[in-house]
């Protein structure tokens, strides 16, 4: 998975982003451990300290947990996992509404024309 | 967390009577990647050859690790030249025996393996290699030292796009927490992201100190752009008429 950066945005605040949805689709699992900061900084190209702020707002909102022994890994509470995927699939709908709705269309029609491509 | 490694204290310098640094002040921790920022003529080469000892300033004080610039300075300072200043006839493995011999700190393991993977001959001699292949050279002398403080004057304008990318991931590998690299560039967009922090400097001052992040959340912006914003030009003939 590539890191894609944009550099009018904090960087820690990407890297947060990029650290979850890495997480929520499954690309590191639940009790994974994760590689060290140093290591993740230098795939991404970026200094270290950053890459300590997005881990440790990882830490804050419970995604992942950090022993001294064993470094830094994804939680294995399942509660926290699916909650924080549901709410990253609400944030997705509520943004695909948002668009369609600035073309004109309604939610009903929205959702008339996600069935039909469906079906 | 470290302390202060470097502070600046109302630094003078006069070249005859053109002034390039009018009372600056500074302080920077260690542990940080930091850039050095302003446009041409601004004060930051002369404010490295301070740091390092190069110069002294006409008034102020100076100290790195708590010390004036000196012998003890030196040994935990790798610095990096605006241009390069090595004999024409010595070869690249030459300058590795010197500088092997002159550094307590100096990685002779490190600097072979980044000659291999940089793809430079040792045995060749330095007038035979291209400008931007010196650069390389010397850039591998001064991150091959286990320094407490990296003063880097324009480390990439003279090389290739894919060996600045080594040259920045080099730098971020060899991060240690008790050091910091000061890097003065042109280059903002190619090394913002490496940064921590920002220092611009004008007319001789530091005019503005922060952490890069802060200037995204804050300027919604990069950098790059906030530099041109900040020390942009009106084009001749484009005032208000």
């Amino acid at each position: 998975m590539e890191w894609k950066l944009d550099d009018n945005r904090p960087i820690w605040i990407q890297l947060q982003e990029q650290l979850t949805r890495k997480i929520l689709s499954g690309w590191y699992h639940a009790g994974e451990k994760l590689p060290s900061v140093r290591e993740l900084a230098a795939e991404a190209g970026v200094n270290p300290n950053t890459m300590q702020r997005a881990l440790a707002a990882l830490d804050q909102n419970g995604l992942t947990v950090t022993n001294r022994t064993m470094g830094r890994s994804v939680t294995e509470d399942g509660v926290i996992l699916e909650g924080m995927r549901r709410g990253l699939a609400e944030d997705i709908i509520r943004q695909f509404y948002d668009s369609v709705a600035e073309l004109g269309y309604s939610k009903e029609q929205a959702l008339e024309l996600l069935k039909r491509r469906d079906g | 967390m470290g302390g202060m490694l470097i502070q600046c204290q109302d630094i003078w310098k006069s070249y005859g009577s053109r002034p390039a640094l009018r009372g600056l002040n500074l302080q920077l921790e260690s542990g940080r990647i930091v850039g050095l920022l302003g446009p041409n003529g601004s004060g930051k080469t002369t404010l490295i050859k301070i740091l390092n000892g190069l110069l002294t300033p006409d008034n102020g004080i100076v100290l790195i690790d708590g010390t004036e610039p000196g012998v003890y300075t030196k040994s935990i300072i790798s610095y990096l030249p605006d241009k390069p200043y090595f004999a024409g006839w010595m070869k690249v493995g030459d300058l590795f025996d010197f500088f092997e011999d002159f550094y307590m700190d100096f990685d002779r393991e490190k600097a072979d393996h980044m000659c291999k993977a940089l793809q430079i001959d040792e045995k060749l001699r330095m007038k035979t290699l291209s400008k931007g292949t010196k650069e390389k050279v010397q850039l591998i002398l001064v991150m091959s030292r286990r320094a407490k403080l990296y003063l880097l004057d324009e480390p990439i304008a003279g090389v290739d796009p894919a060996a600045r990318d080594y040259i920045l991931s080099t730098i971020l590998n060899n991060y240690n927490p008790e050091g910091t690299v000061l890097i003065s560039t042109h280059l903002i967009s190619d090394v913002e992201r490496v940064l921590d922090e920002v220092l611009f400097i004008q007319n001789g001052q530091v005019v503005r100190q922060e952490l890069v992040d802060d200037i995204r959340e804050k300027e919604g912006k990069s950098v790059d752009e906030l530099f041109r914003d900040v020390f942009r030009t009106v084009p001749f003939g484009g005032g208000v008429w």
